[in-house]
């Protein structure tokens, strides 16, 4: 029921209500109502029962891989960063 | 999409299971508890249960929304339906929950109940040309989903339509989570918080948790996230320092989604819920404000939970508050599956017993 989908906006409504996200190849309609963040096309989404509750913040993924990463002490494995 | 790709990355996997093993007190027991339906069941899907340290165990808490749903509440739909002529718009996992005469929605389908399946709260617009009939959005949800209610009615009342009317069954965290703090016989450690419901409410909402000396930790949903948080849970756990922290910054910010909220206050207020396998919970639900109560389809259709908790023999209460595995109830894969569910564990795609029969068994 909390399920989120992220979804990268392709089309926005002149009033910015709506948009299209491509959430993985298949495009949805989504409304933008209860977004607090201004987005524009490219940006990804993450998309509830038909509305984008959130802007994805892709510096913030970083940040959490590069701080899972400081728990790397050089063993034998090999991470792609 | 890259950046969730990362997250299923099984170098980082392994890095991570290596410091919990490293980092786990043999002497000791920890407890995690989940409390979001997603999160039970990518535990299940990535066999994260399997892969961990024996003294680190997982507990599924009440975290599906159709699940803490009692069973007096279910029947309020079935009444709605088997008294009036209205066609009754439900999410999809709502399809197979019994009533208490054993039959579900499929069944009242079947026999030519109108009953639409929709995949988000805007899609009961569609049904615009057939409101003379009467539409019936049965709204279920926690935070996540409330304000995608609240937006529906939004919609409702500023185009002045008519027909359409909510039934109410959302819920809100913050009073369960105080009933599982105050819980004796509940021995949890810490909790792996919900990463979608923290999109709206931001981080407090866990601060009773951490009052209490017991981890918080805000997690997405892929496996990286998960065991990271696990992780985290387990260096609180073993330096006696809990702290609210959140693994999810990439959706989840510090204050949560203020404008959702906002939508969710204006058209409802709190209101005391009924909860499977535990009962009534002071403003732990919400209720259609008075100034759009034309809307309420309990006051409309003259709807009234019994106090009936649960179908008798399941178990469902005892593993939404997590006293027991889906296992240890008597019904679990027997009487009770996917295909031929007794209870809503069973039922919804993400309660606890359909997780555990799908991956675990």
């Amino acid at each position: 029921m909390c399920l989120g989908l992220p979804g990268k906006l392709v089309e926005i409504s002149d009033d910015k209500t709506f948009g299209i996200v491509d959430i993985a190849g298949t495009k949805r309609e989504v409304s933008l109502m209860i977004l607090p963040e201004e987005v524009e096309l490219g940006d990804y989404v993450m998309v509830h029962v038909g509305f984008a509750i959130s802007k994805m913040d892709e510096a913030q993924a970083e940040e959490t891989l590069k701080a899972i990463m400081e728990y790397y002490d050089g063993d034998d494995i090999e991470i792609q960063g | 999409m890259e950046m969730i790709s990362r997250f299923r990355d099984k170098d980082i996997v392994k890095l991570l299971l290596e410091n919990i093993f490293k980092e786990t007190e043999t002497d000791k027991i920890y407890n995690i508890m989940e409390v979001c339906g997603t999160h039970t069941m990518s535990i299940s899907r990535f066999g994260i249960r399997g892969l961990l340290p024996k003294n680190v165990r997982l507990i599924s808490g009440p975290g599906c929304p159709v699940c803490v749903t009692s069973q007096g509440e279910i029947d309020m739909i079935f009444e709605l339906l088997k008294y009036n002529d209205v066609i009754a718009a439900v999410y999809g996992d709502l399809m197979k929950v019994p009533g208490s005469d054993g039959r579900n929605l499929l069944d009242l389908k079947a026999e030519g109940k109108d009953i639409r399946v929709v995949i988000s709260p805007l899609d009961v617009l569609k049904l615009k040309n057939e409101q003379k009939k009467g539409v019936v959005f049965i709204s279920i949800g926690f935070e996540t989903t409330n304000p995608a209610t609240a937006g529906l009615i939004e919609v409702i009342v500023n185009q002045g339509l008519d027909g359409f009317y909510i039934l109410t069954l959302n819920k809100t965290m913050p009073e369960i989570i105080d009933i599982l703090l105050e819980d004796k016989e509940l021995n949890v450690d810490g909790f792996l918080c919900p990463g979608h419901v923290s999109v709206m409410t931001g981080e407090s909402l866990y601060l009773p948790i951490i009052k209490r000396n017991k981890a918080a930790v805000i997690t997405g949903f892929e496996p990286v996230d998960i065991l990271y948080s696990i992780l985290d849970i387990i260096r609180q756990i073993n330096c006696k320092n809990f702290f609210i922290k959140n693994n999810y910054g990439r959706v989840v910010n510090s204050i949560g989604n203020e404008k959702a909220n906002g939508l969710v206050y204006k058209y409802f207020e709190p209101a005391d819920s009924i909860w499977r396998g535990v009962g009534t919970i002071k403003n732990s639900g919400l209720k259609i404000r008075e100034q759009y109560k034309y809307l309420d389809a309990s006051e409309r259709f003259g709807l009234h939970p019994s106090d009936k908790l649960e179908i008798d023999g399941c178990k469902c209460g005892e593993v939404l508050k997590g006293k027991i595995l889906p296992n240890k109830c008597n019904l679990f894969g027997l009487m009770c599956t996917p295909e031929n569910p007794v209870g809503p564990c069973m039922v919804s795609s993400e309660g606890a017993c359909a997780a555990y029969y799908k991956y675990e068994i």
